[in-house]
């Protein structure tokens, strides 16, 4: 190595083929995510409902809290489950979800551990509700949900919230894919900026190989101590199928869909994101931008799902 | 396709920003930085005269017609109670007043105001030759004149060099005997050019008398001086009568042209004019607004100028919002820095205008940190969202007027100064710090309160530029240049600069 192969940091990122901001908002988000179907995404019971009528698995609702006065109602609709999660329609960057994982006394454990009373949660809702979470602080609702029992597979590198498997979906070819794995530190939270783990995985094959935690390659989960590579995501063929499918029900070109494996259910979709983050290049190791420009470039897309699955692992195999 | 677009728009932008700069700056004479002053020279022609008894008075006096290398800024008369004409013959200007009746002495003014002019127009070249009268000269003199006109004659060339050799004879310090005659009988300035009139006239070049006025602070019983101008190849050449220097002194004006008289009062004697001049610095877009009007330009009369100075007050803050708006899209898309809200540290560096840096730094950690403590506790209260975010609005500007009180009875009166500091943003601050600091800890917290204070700071510190100020105020075109600039940074795809922080992981394989 001489002096003279010094290359300045933007060239060897854009030669690394990595994806910046402005890039992703310029050149992907405006011209393949046309506004008007946003509202599908940005409201997760419009998209919940869109996906049910299109036979998507996604996690039960128990009820849906739109104005204040309703959350006297919250008891009635809490009683039948032990555990459940309340999270705002709008919210994004995982904002704003309360996890109850049991109840105790008449009290609900959040999943941190404490107890919560009755008026609390109905304080956490009312927040949701006035807007506290929103984009923009536009007034809100507040789903109730299933709580997702994850695959007991991802038992030794999960710590405390639930590991959801984060893919990007361009023109309904998933590009890449990564595992988003809850810490301490992201307090039971998947999202990377919060300080959960990326986990980048082979689409072809379905295998993690390398993890990165707060910017940096880690190999084992800071928590628990597993191993991050080498495991093997079971459905793995049915998930690139789902996220393909998610792009035909939102009509965004580029997508991020986050799923979650129930331990009773299966694969079941959580949320569909117009603006996903950048990071699942570091956890992957890899670019997105030659992926994305060899897409761009094609001018037909199959509509098959199965062609377009096979598509996604031939993409990865050509770009070794 | 679409980055070509805007990349046209942008230069057509700049194109038409950067003109109308250049041609208020170089047309107009608008300066560039606020620092600049234009020298402006007060010129007053005072003329006095005793009015005869019952006899119609008409005052006709001489005054200058566009001085070369000089602005008329403006002139005024100052006449109580006579008529006024000025009239325009093509070569001289006239003031005449004339009243009917007045009694004992009467005084006129005549008063000018110059600035200096680079961009002024040079003299037009005129292709009628002026006729010759050829003079008579006493007999004795006349064979001087000649012998003296042949010898100059055989060492020139044209009427130029011919009238510099003659005038440097005529000056000689030990002058031949021809000169000495020549020179005899000499009571004024004003007899010797007429000498050298009558001289050059009969060596059969035109030439004139012109009365100049030398600009010099103080003068207050100043006379005319006056020059020689010899006409060749369609231009008047000025000569020093004197010193056979070319051209008129450094600063001078032509204030009147031939041997006419430049005073002529009709029913009234012991006339007589006196010159003062004065000099002083205006500033200098004052002078080129005068300047724009009298060139009747267009583009000053839409200019901010012309606005209640009220307004104006107004927009010398607002013109630079853009300028601050345009740094927090860099800061954002180029750097990649975070705030608190899109455009909130624009209007914090706004408030930071009227407290300064320092003061508007400690007032902010004050009322933030205080603003905390009481948002902490109401979220102990367990209230909606908007009725807390009114009680954290309330209780800033409560907090904000004892700040303000007990300043003031410190002595410090700075607290005073923060009627402008807005409150609401203040409150979304701490709403927003306040969520950040349950989600993301005190640490985050901190880092992006000190981010929005950073940027906010940056950006006052480039809004309270003062030849930014100056800039924005008076050549508002700037803001198209802006608009340009920002356009082509939203269609810039690049890295931003902490992006190369944040894959540096990517980096070192």
């Amino acid at each position: 190595m001489g002096f003279w192969k010094f290359r300045f940091p933007w060239t060897r990122l854009r030669r690394l083929g990595i994806m910046g901001m402005n890039e992703r908002n310029a050149d992907f988000i405006l011209p393949y995510n046309p506004r008007r179907n946003f509202p599908w995404v940005d409201d997760k019971s419009k998209t919940k409902a869109l996906a049910l009528s299109a036979g998507i698995a996604v996690p039960k609702l128990y009820g849906i809290v739109e104005i204040e006065h309703q959350i006297k109602k919250l008891r009635e609709i809490i009683k039948p489950h032990e555990d459940f999660v309340i999270k705002p329609a709008h919210g994004s960057g995982g904002e704003g979800i309360l996890i109850i994982i049991g109840r105790q006394n008449g009290r609900h454990r959040k999943a941190n551990g404490t107890l919560a009373s009755d008026d609390e949660v109905g304080h956490h809702i009312s927040n949701i509700l006035s807007g506290m979470y929103s984009l923009g602080g536009l007034p809100d609702s507040a789903l109730i949900e299933y709580r997702v029992k994850f695959e007991p597979l991802f038992e030794p590198i999960s710590y405390q919230g639930v590991p959801d498997i984060r893919t990007i979906v361009f023109r309904g070819v998933p590009v890449l894919a990564m595992m988003r794995l809850p810490t301490r530190l992201s307090d039971g939270k998947a999202n990377l900026h919060q300080g959960a783990i990326g986990v980048g995985i082979d689409l072809a094959s379905g295998r993690t190989f390398c993890g990165v935690w707060r910017d940096t390659p880690v190999d084992q989960h800071p928590d628990t101590g597993g191993t991050l590579a080498g495991l093997e995501i079971p459905y793995w063929s049915e998930i690139l199928a789902l996220t393909a499918r998610c792009h035909d029900l939102v009509r965004l070109g580029f997508i991020g869909v986050d799923i979650v494996l129930d331990k009773d259910f299966g694969p079941l979709v959580l949320e569909i994101n117009a603006r996903p983050g950048l990071s699942i290049q570091l956890a992957n190791k890899t670019g997105i931008l030659p992926r994305l420009r060899q897409i761009e470039s094609m001018s037909e897309i199959p509509i098959s799902i199965e062609e377009r699955v096979r598509l996604a692992q031939q993409l990865v195999v050509s770009n070794l | 396709m679409r980055n070509l677009h805007v990349k046209i728009l942008a230069l057509v932008l700049v194109t038409i920003g950067v003109s109308l700069c250049w041609y208020k700056v170089t047309r107009l004479g608008l300066p560039l930085l606020p620092t600049e002053k234009a020298e402006v020279w007060t010129v007053e022609a005072r003329i006095e005269f005793k009015a005869k008894k019952d006899a119609p008075v008409k005052v006709r006096f001489s005054i200058p017609r566009t001085p070369i290398g000089y602005t008329v800024v403006d002139e005024n008369f100052v006449s109580s109670n006579y008529g006024l004409t000025t009239a325009d013959d093509g070569i001289l200007r006239f003031a005449e007043w004339a009243v009917r009746r007045v009694k004992g002495y009467q005084v006129l003014y005549y008063r000018l105001n110059l600035a200096r002019d680079p961009m002024a127009a040079e003299p037009t070249a005129s292709f009628t030759v002026p006729g010759v009268r050829v003079p008579e000269f006493p007999e004795l003199m006349r064979s001087a004149a000649w012998a003296l006109l042949d010898e100059v004659r055989s060492k020139s060339a044209d009427a130029a060099s011919f009238s510099r050799e003659l005038l440097l004879r005529l000056n000689a310090p030990t002058p031949d005997p021809n000169v000495v005659l020549l020179r005899q009988d000499i009571q004024s300035p004003e007899d010797w050019v007429r000498r050298i009139v009558n001289l050059l006239a009969a060596a059969d070049i035109p030439a004139r008398m012109a009365h100049v006025l030398i600009l010099k602070d103080g003068i207050s019983h100043g006379t005319l001086t006056p020059w020689l101008e010899v006409f060749d190849r369609g231009v008047w050449l000025p000569f020093g009568p004197e010193t056979a220097e070319n051209g008129f002194p450094k600063e001078a004006i032509v204030w009147h042209l031939g041997d006419s008289p430049i005073l002529d009062v009709s029913g009234g004697k012991h006339a007589k004019v006196e010159y003062s001049v004065r000099r002083h610095s205006q500033d200098m877009t004052l002078v080129a607004e005068q300047r724009a009007r009298q060139m009747g330009s267009r583009i000053m009369e839409f200019s901010l100028f012309s606005l209640p100075v009220q307004t104006q007050n107004v927009y010398r803050v607002l013109l630079l919002v853009p300028v601050g708006a345009f740094f927090i899209v860099f800061l954002r898309n180029v750097i990649g820095i975070k705030t608190f809200g899109t455009f909130m540290p624009v209007l914090i560096a706004l408030a930071f205008r009227e407290t300064e840096l320092l003061w508007g730094l400690m007032l902010f950690t004050v009322l933030v940190a205080s603003g905390l403590l009481i948002r902490f506790y109401l979220e102990y209260l367990k209230l909606l969202l908007v009725p807390r975010l009114a009680s954290v609005l309330i209780i800033v500007i409560l907090l904000m007027a004892t700040v303000s009180l007990f300043s003031h009875k410190l002595g410090i009166d700075r607290g005073l100064s923060i009627a402008l500091f807005p409150m609401v943003i203040l409150a979304m601050t701490i709403e927003r710090m306040s969520l950040v600091w349950e989600e993301s800890g005190p640490a985050e917290a901190l880092k992006q309160c000190l981010g929005s204070l950073l940027v906010a700071s940056l950006a006052y510190l480039i809004i309270s530029s003062k030849v930014l100020g100056h800039l924005v105020f008076v050549f508002p075109e700037i803001l198209l240049v802006t608009l340009a600039m920002t356009l082509l940074l939203g269609r810039y795809t690049g890295y931003r600069l902490i992006e190369l922080w944040r894959f540096r992981a990517a980096l070192k394989n």
